[in-house]
């Protein structure tokens, strides 16, 4: 009955939907008050309706009712209730339904926030916004709809995968969509701009808070999907530039592009055209994300479903939407007042460049991504594109970026003083000298290149830090006044401060763990030692034990260093009951200088393992880097200044339209 | 600067930007990309030894021996032609006899395959998208539990 209640409630919400579209756009066209004050209520009960549905699905998962077809496939009763309702989204169908609710989610925050919204903009926004949901939920529901009940029910279900049913994968779903689903909203702004023919400033300071909460999601779902594949998948990598990784990992880059063209945008006027071109670009690659994760097109170490009708239908949402907006672009842009023009050497210039070779970067990862597809299509020919093309072709752009990273904030806007920047940076420049030295004293081996990746990062770092202290007059105020102008900073800088140091751990962390990672893979029987950068493991032996729902043989080691016990680490192989699928759990010891991470293969004959140990110096400094990049952009979003809904001081009425 | 010059340095900075990009991108497709082939396909088309390459197709049942240390030898097979595979490492959890597998690596000379990545993939239903379609280009039939359409594995 819930079920029923659930699917009735989803077609209810495109009913919606439908009314959301159309009413407010045409009560906008004719400035019909009423008509346009639709939007608002629609997009809440769209949500709520989305919500209902939702929950209803996951009522059936919690309760094992494995007459609904999604849940006897997907589900088994022996699983822990937490996977069980993280098990939702740990499917094709009920991951759409996520997917649209977290898309009717922040078409419903627009409208009960969005009060300083001029009417006409915010009933375009909002009708965008639910064509989108009109798309989505016909998808989900002609296509995959999770409510489908089966007859007769089996006794239970085939069960999750083992190796989603994991506490940073439960919660890494969310995230993630909440990230770039979340740029629908900077793609139905611009839409409603260029539909409206004006766009200034002020569109700017409403886009960016919500670009800027996605931003967020995005860098944090992406980081905790590295850090699941690191430890649950055994191999000790963090990274792999898989399509369904770089699915995310475009939009997140287009994104930050759009982030700092918004600020251009918002300041000076400048970028206006080249940032809702953006917009709709970041959004495209977020829609092109779900064609690529969900219609299963490509060949991928993560495993998905073939289904033709899924693809064709993605991708006509694709081709629709990202063909329609450019299209609405091309026809409009040359209407818009086009932006001044600017100084290269100044604050302005310097987000250009980083416009500049994000996307450009995007660009190669795009490139790396589709190949394959294009030329199996074209030719039959079946490629894969590895890690080796995107670092020759990431790489390398990712270096200038990344020096001209701290020079930009110490620009100041319309005309820099370049040689003023570098002479407050020459401290970043000493830290960055100081870390080649460093890196070269303790490492001889590993490439000659990677103690200045290092040393790049650390510059990155002290130059964020720089820009604070040069902000708050560190070295020429008095301690009162530090403590003064600290206070009255505001939030963004903070955010930007922790954003950019962010950005540099995560470069030394990328760069540590790829050229000094010692790697040990042998054969190893209980009694036996193995040193792996200065520990002695010693392996003790292998012990069966029994988990909720799987069995698995533990295995002991036993960790010393220079005599001193360190750690008992112990990696298991799990075999679970249903399905009956093995998993391996990497016993991994933590420590600032690194990470010492054992797994177990293999029995041996003759009573040994396979056992794989690794030191991975510095790994933690990767995701700590995107937490960080997380916490800098809630506090740049704490900002007064940019709170959603929050009266602004210099209340601005309706935009002044372009000639 | 002039409004003309301004503009010409933003120009000129994002055509050089994408320049480069472009070469990058060509000179990284002709150097890291990797050919995917089936065991047939490198019997009959004789891939050149020592060329990086992806072998897919089955373990073949009986074939895996554990050599001394973490070295393992398996033959893979399309059915047809099959072709020796040695590997030193660790095996993923779902490498198992009759079941899919993608292996990378070089032909040494006397054709044996070393591999210095196995890969198999997450649902031991799955047969990898390559592996299937090939093994069905080549006619081989496949049952319902190996087709990749049978697949419920998701990684969102």
């Amino acid at each position: 009955m819930i079920v029923e209640l659930g699917h009735f409630a989803l077609i209810l919400a495109l009913l919606v939907a439908v009314v959301q579209v159309v009413v407010p756009m045409f009560g906008a066209a004719i400035r019909d008050e009423r008509m346009m004050r639709v939007a608002e209520p629609a997009a809440l009960s769209q949500f709520l309706l989305i919500a209902l549905a939702f929950f209803a699905l996951m009522h059936a998962y919690v309760t094992s009712d494995f007459s609904v077809l999604n849940v006897a496939e997907n589900s088994h009763s022996t699983k822990p209730l937490i996977y069980k309702m993280a098990g939702v989204w740990g499917n094709h169908e009920g991951s759409m339904l996520l997917w649209v609710l977290i898309l009717a989610l922040f078409g419903a925050a627009v409208a009960l926030f969005g009060n300083n919204l001029p009417p006409t903009l915010k009933a375009r926004v909002l009708s965008v916004q639910a064509s989108i949901a009109v798309a989505f939920l016909l998808f989900s529901l002609l296509t995959s709809n999770p409510f489908l009940r089966l007859d007769p029910a089996p006794s239970d279900g085939r069960g999750l995968n083992p190796i989603l049913q994991d506490p940073a994968l439960a919660f890494h779903p969310p995230f993630l969509y909440t990230g770039y689903v979340g740029f629908s909203i900077a793609f139905s702004f611009a839409i409603a701009a260029l539909i409206e023919g004006r766009i200034d400033a002020a569109w700017a300071r409403w886009v960016r808070p919500w670009t800027l909460a996605a931003w967020m999601f995005l860098t944090i779902g992406i980081a905790m999907g590295s850090w699941w594949a690191y430890y649950e998948l055994g191999w000790g990598g963090w990274w792999f530039w898989d399509p369904v990784e770089n699915a995310s990992f475009m939009p997140w880059l287009a994104g930050t592009a759009l982030l700092h063209s918004a600020l251009v945008m918002e300041k000076r006027e400048a970028l206006k055209i080249w940032t809702v071109l953006l917009a709709i670009l970041t959004f495209s690659l977020s829609l092109m994300g779900t064609f690529i994760v969900r219609s299963g097109v490509l060949t991928s170490v993560h495993s998905f479903a073939v289904d033709p009708a899924r693809g064709v239908f993605i991708l006509a949402i694709l081709v629709l939407f990202t063909g329609g907006g450019l299209a609405l672009f091309a026809l409009r842009a040359k209407d818009m007042q086009a932006g001044s023009l600017f100084q290269p050497i100044s604050r302005e210039g310097s987000l250009v460049l980083n416009n500049l070779l994000l996307v450009t970067a995007t660009a190669t990862v795009l490139v790396g991504t589709l190949y394959p597809m294009a030329l199996e299509g074209l030719t039959g020919e079946k490629i894969s594109v590895g890690p080796p093309f995107f670092n020759m072709t990431f790489g390398p752009l990712m270096i200038p970026l990344l020096i001209a990273l701290p020079v930009g904030p110490l620009l100041a806007w319309k005309r820099g003083d370049f040689l003023g920047a570098m002479q407050r940076l020459s401290l970043a420049f000493l830290a960055a000298l100081v870390a080649v030295v460093a890196v070269y004293a303790v490492e001889h081996r590993g490439p000659w290149l990677a103690p200045f990746g290092i040393a790049l990062g650390v510059y990155v770092m002290a130059g964020a830090v720089i820009e604070w202290a040069s902000r708050v007059k560190v070295g020429s105020a008095g301690l009162d006044e530090i403590a003064r102008r600290a206070t009255n900073l505001p939030r963004s800088a903070y955010g930007t401060l922790f954003a950019h140091f962010g950005v540099g751990m995560l470069v030394v962390g990328i760069i540590a763990t790829s050229a000094y990672r010692e790697e040990h893979i042998l054969a190893m029987k209980p009694g036996e030692k193995v040193s792996v950068d200065g520990y002695d493991v010693a392996f003790t032996g292998v012990e069966r034990a029994r988990g909720p729902n799987y069995s698995e043989d533990i295995a002991d080691f036993a960790v010393t260093r220079n005599g001193a016990a360190v750690a008992r680490l112990q990696p298991s192989k799990r075999l679970y009951d249903a399905p009956p699928q093995p998993t391996t759990e990497a016993g991994i010891h933590a420590s600032w200088r690194g990470d010492l991470y054992v797994v177990i293969g293999d029995a041996q004959p003759g009573g040994g393992y396979a056992v794989r140990a690794y030191f991975n110096p510095l790994v933690r400094f990767i995701w700590l880097g995107a937490l960080i990049m997380f916490l800098g952009g809630g506090i740049s979003l704490s900002d007064r200044r940019l709170r959603v809904g929050a009266p602004s001081r210099h209340r601005l009425a309706a935009p002044v339209p372009a000639e | 600067m002039t409004r003309k010059q301004k503009r010409g340095v933003m120009i000129g900075g994002g055509v050089a930007i994408l320049g480069l990009a472009l070469i990058l991108v060509l000179f990284a497709l002709k150097d890291s990309i990797v050919f995917f082939h089936t065991p047939s396909d490198i019997v009959e088309k004789g891939v050149p030894a020592g060329q990086r390459i992806r072998l897919g197709g089955l373990v073949e049942q009986g074939s895996v021996v554990r050599g001394q240390g973490t070295t393992i030898s398996f033959k893979v097979t399309d059915t047809l032609k099959e072709i020796p595979v040695s590997f030193t490492g660790v095996l993923p959890d779902l490498f198992k006899e009759g079941q899919g597998v993608v292996a990378e690596g070089v032909l040494d000379g006397n054709g044996e395959f070393k591999a210095d990545t196995v890969l198999a993939k997450h649902d031991e239903n799955y047969m990898p998208r390559d592996v299937a379609k090939a093994l069905e280009a080549k006619g081989v039939k496949l049952g319902a539990s190996a087709h990749p359409g049978q697949l419920k594995a998701e990684m969102p």
